[in-house]
């Protein structure tokens, strides 16, 4: 027991110093891209400017139309994602046709600002892309005000970064899965051995402590299903989202987070039982007046639980790919690769912490949506 | 302030997978899974309800074994006792038999003896008187030797008679 205690505490150690060490190459390269960007950009105003962490890692957190593996922008390896937009019928092609575009200085007409922004080629033309955004060209131009865009957004599809680590997460899970449920059908109910010895106790913990602990015990099957699929799906999404170069900042993103919520916001709607609306409409045991008063109260409570559940997965894991980024950029901040000596254990400290957390916010996800099911459900004895 | 905005495109694409993975893992892994787990739990607890009626047998057939070995053990102890007053009895009787044996010897012995008694003192008597008579008769003979001595003696004689 202690050996392979030592064992996955050394693996761990293991894979948190390749961790640690990836993201600072990584953002090595991403820090050099940028300077060196800048650098081209400013070469016009004959100075060289600084490195923007800022800009960094807003750039690492956002979503993007290509996978950037390394080295710099022109001359890295990057895995050019597909673009699917809706206009005027669907239009797919490579995001290579944005990134390896032609590069347009535009002047904004609130601050007079000089913006820069790509136009696609070949069958990207007429199109522009913008912080990783599309928009459709007027005249071969796009207009900005305050810093937007205001062009006509077209409607974006494209098989993005996050698309592509859903793809993946979705993949990763299912395969984890399929094979704990091939190894039943194949032993029949036997003690688990091998990946089931793993993922069982996890499962049965999700369906005894998160389903069965707040859902009323009669009715808590039904929701087993929904709850192990989030909490399996939030997990790994986490997990590879730590994951330096393969790694995405999926569950940090708040589309995603924001689907989440609404989903498990239609189950606890289309559970909740008669009990349920009564205390929201109709607040039993309190006089009348109070009753109108608690009403618009306890149905904007309906919509904030779901809200803080989307707010809660988005800022967890959005502000730890923040810390570690920003740990990193401590090196390129003071140009001194000596900082690395106090940047790499802060950072490996905050991924071993993070490792906690994926598996914290999955766990409080399901465990808040089994807790919103069960007060939607509970039979209610006066 | 585009970080806190959702994306269209992302949010569709997070639907589409998310309901399919929902789909396919509720229908070929969380059923399955959780089917056979449940089968199992139940293998399991039915084993042990198994075990525990096992168990009552058990004690119940102990409880019974107790009772046999408790019946034999009384039996036994009955057998002995009948078994001691048996010999007992016997040994008493042995001992009254013997004593009356020997109180008939003793008796039978005492007849005798005092029937061997009388015999001897009667044999002795006879003896005696045959030997008196040849005494007497040696003495009567000296005695009556010479007339003088019959004299006397007769005198005598009817002197003893008289004072008879």
């Amino acid at each position: 027991m202690t050996i392979s205690a030592k064992f996955n505490a050394l693996i761990l150690t293991v894979l948190t110093v390749l961790v640690a060490g990836f993201t600072y190459a990584n953002h090595h390269e991403a820090g050099h891209e940028m300077t060196e960007e800048h650098h081209e950009v400013d070469a016009t105003h004959g100075e060289a400017k600084e490195f923007k962490v800022d800009e960094m890692i807003m750039h690492h957190i956002k979503d993007a139309h290509e996978w950037h593996l390394w080295g710099g922008e022109h001359d890295g390896t990057s895995i050019y994602l597909p673009i699917i937009i809706l206009d005027e019928g669907l239009k797919m092609f490579s995001s290579k046709h944005f990134y390896h575009g032609e590069t347009k200085t535009a002047v904004d007409h609130a601050t007079h600002e000089e913006l820069h922004y790509i136009a696609g080629v070949g069958p990207a033309e007429g199109y522009a892309m913008f912080h990783e955004k599309i928009y459709k060209l007027e005249n071969g131009e796009l207009a900005f005000e305050d810093g937007h865009a205001h062009g006509e957004r077209v409607t974006d599809f494209s098989i993005t970064k996050n698309v592509a680590a859903l793809f993946l997460s979705a993949l990763v899970v299912m395969l984890l899965m399929f094979s704990t449920a091939k190894y039943y059908k194949k032993n029949g109910a036997v003690a688990p051995r091998g990946l089931a010895k793993f993922t069982e106790p996890i499962i049965l913990f999700v369906r005894d402590d998160i389903a069965k602990a707040n859902i009323d015990e009669h009715k808590y099957k039904k929701y087993v299903p929904y709850l192990l699929t989030i909490f399996f799906f939030i997990w790994i999404s986490n997990l590879l989202g730590l994951i330096p170069i393969l790694g995405s900042n999926l569950t940090g993103n708040i589309s995603v987070t924001l689907f989440l919520a609404v989903c498990t916001l239609l189950v606890t709607v289309f559970s909740g039982n008669k009990a349920y609306w009564g205390h929201i409409f109709w607040m039993p045991g309190v006089p009348v007046p109070m009753k109108i008063f608690m009403m618009p109260i306890e149905l904007i409570g309906v919509l904030t639980k779901p809200f803080a559940l989307m707010i809660r997965l988005f800022a967890n894991i959005t502000a730890g790919h923040i810390i570690i980024l920003a740990l990193i950029s401590i090196i390129f901040i003071n140009k001194n690769i000596a900082w690395g000596a106090l940047s790499v254990p802060m950072a490996l400290f905050i991924s071993v912490l993070e490792l906690l957390v994926a598996f914290l916010q999955a766990y409080l996800f399901a465990m808040l949506s089994a807790l919103f099911i069960g007060a939607a459900v509970e039979e209610h004895h006066h | 302030m585009d970080l806190v905005l959702p994306d269209f495109g992302l949010l569709f694409w997070t639907g589409l997978v998310f309901v399919i993975l929902l789909f396919l893992l509720t229908k070929f892994a969380w059923k399955p899974i959780l089917g056979m787990v449940n089968a199992r739990e139940e293998k399991i607890s039915e084993a042990l309800a198994q075990a525990e009626r096992t168990k009552e047998e058990m004690k119940a057939l102990q409880a019974q074994n107790e009772n046999l070995l408790k019946e034999a053990r009384a039996e036994r102890d009955a057998m002995i006792k009948d078994a001691k007053e048996t010999a007992s009895s016997m040994v008493e009787e042995a001992k009254s038999k013997a004593k009356e044996e020997a109180e008939k010897l003793l008796v039978s012995a005492r007849e005798t003896i005092n029937a061997e008694k009388a015999a001897a003192i009667t044999e002795l008597k006879t003896q005696v008187a045959a030997i008196s008579l040849e005494i007497a008769e040696k003495v009567v003979r000296g005695e009556l030797s010479s007339d003088d001595k019959q004299t006397a003696l007769a005198q005598k004689l009817a002197e003893d008679i008289n004072l008879n």
